[in-house]
């Protein structure tokens, strides 16, 4: 599995800002679950498919909070590549191309995991690194948050035995001609 | 390029149509689909003022997962029903999307002329390298000594076909490499190449991860160009004959005018037209 450097934005100057990053952050990662679902589906990986399902209904109920928070405040409207990641792409969202038709459960929460730890990566940066107190402070929240999902996904990840070498391999796989 | 800006706005998962793709896992193709509805959602283009064609391959299937209008074409042809469709409906925004077989090999000739018509249109080929619909042979792009071919085992022995530089040599007006890794990145070149006038080519780096599974290396090899783009046609030659392929970015911006013909109809009324049908 792809482990990407964590994206952070050198300076995030309001706390309006910040909430259209976690805003972003966490749509990106609901598209990213909803697809990875859809191609488990498509694959009859029906297992991987209702978790990928879940972690998308997770995310969410965060989009909720995230506009909950963002109530009564004008976000910054900003474009996908506008977002000042430090990879280019959201850090939660998790790789597309880290998914594999035979992949386990095990496999899912590990690449929902990482997303999350991306997440508190990004939010422990803006907290160290702005010079807004309230921002600081929101982001120190999000980092709280986010540490809590990923003690939850590590919960999960105990129910499921980690796949031995070779998990991948398929006794039927597609022919080359 | 239809921009409405007094219509609700669309996200880029509005430009879904919510058919659920059939690409393997892991496809750098999905990465594309999202660049593409990031692109046009940047744009604000309508579903209903946009076409994307298409010809035959994974790729190809792209149409039928927008909200756009669309043409899944036959093989080789994306350009052609593009062009026809672009002359005849300037109007529409058309985007041609397809692979590197389907776009190289048997569409090779009509990728030729349509960079020297420079219709005002985007292409976007999402390349891998190889024909992955019919389970992994050679296509133009792949290097002499892949052996994994079971039609070539000893490879090809046969240099790729260069698109961005015959690109480049036959008249397209914008050229631009992008990697399926870089969802975000090749959203806003392929925003750049649908505003910018004339044929606009996009080569997106597309991992087939079940036949070429060792292309998921590529998004630690592509690097984005250290180089601005250039408007001058030798610069940008000499760039891309020594890039090794691998650099994205923005690499030729053009600027001759694109091709357009007036548009005038002798035929009053249907059943004129149906007369030179009739048997």
């Amino acid at each position: 599995m792809n482990d990407k450097p964590p994206g952070g934005k050198i300076d995030i100057r309001s706390s309006e800002e910040l909430l259209a990053y976690a805003l972003a952050m966490e749509i990106e990662a609901v598209d990213r679950f909803t697809d990875l679902a859809d191609q488990m589906e498509i694959h009859n990986n029906q297992e991987v498919a209702d978790l990928f399902r879940k972690l998308a209904e997770i995310e969410g109920k965060h989009v909720e909070n995230v506009n909950q928070a963002s109530q009564g405040k004008q976000l910054p409207t900003l474009l996908a590549w506008e977002f000042d990641w430090a990879s280019g792409e959201s850090p939660e969202g998790g790789s597309l191309e880290d998914a594999h038709y035979l992949m386990q459960p095990w496999h899912a929460i590990e690449l929902a995991m990482q997303g999350e730890r991306h997440a508190v990566a990004f939010f422990r940066h803006v907290a160290d690194t702005s010079s807004d107190k309230p921002v600081v402070q929101m982001a120190l929240e999000l980092v709280a948050e986010e540490e809590e999902h990923v003690a939850l996904l590590e919960t999960w990840q105990q129910r499921f035995p980690r796949p031995d070498d070779g998990w991948d391999d398929d006794p039927d796989p597609p022919a080359i001609l | 390029m239809n921009r409405n800006t007094a219509c609700p706005h669309i996200e880029p998962r509005g430009y879904k149509s919510g058919v659920k793709p059939v690409w393997c896992p892991g496809c750098g193709d999905f990465g594309v689909l999202g660049s593409i509805t990031k692109a046009l959602s940047g744009l604000q283009i309508r579903p209903e003022s946009t076409a994307i064609i298409s010809g035959i391959g994974c790729s190809s299937r792209m149409p039928t997962y927008l909200s756009t209008y669309g043409f899944h074409g036959v093989h080789g042809r994306a350009l052609s029903l593009a062009t026809g469709l672009k002359v005849a409906r300037p109007d529409l925004t058309v985007i041609a999307t397809g692979g590197d077989g389907d776009g190289f090999s048997i569409g090779g000739n009509h990728f030729l002329h349509t960079c020297r018509r420079n219709t005002n249109m985007t292409y976007i080929v999402l390349d891998n390298q190889v024909y992955g619909m019919t389970k992994g042979q050679a296509s133009p792009t792949t290097e002499p000594n892949w052996e994994k071919g079971k039609l070539t085992p000893s490879g090809t022995g046969i240099n790729p076909f260069q698109p961005l530089v015959v690109g480049l040599a036959s008249g397209a007006n914008f050229i631009a490499r992008c990697s399926s890794s870089d969802s975000n990145g090749t959203a806003r070149t392929i925003m750049e190449a649908i505003r910018h006038p004339g044929f606009s080519m996009v080569q997106v780096l597309s991992p087939c991860v079940t036949f070429r599974p060792e292309q998921r290396e590529w998004k630690k090899l592509v690097q984005p160009a250290p180089v601005e783009a250039t408007s001058d046609a030798a610069q940008a030659a000499r760039r891309l004959l020594t890039d090794k392929g691998l650099f994205t970015g923005i690499l030729f911006r053009g600027s001759r005018p694109p091709y357009q013909p007036e548009l005038k109809s002798s035929i009053e009324n249907i059943a004129e037209l149906e007369e030179e049908f009739c048997l």
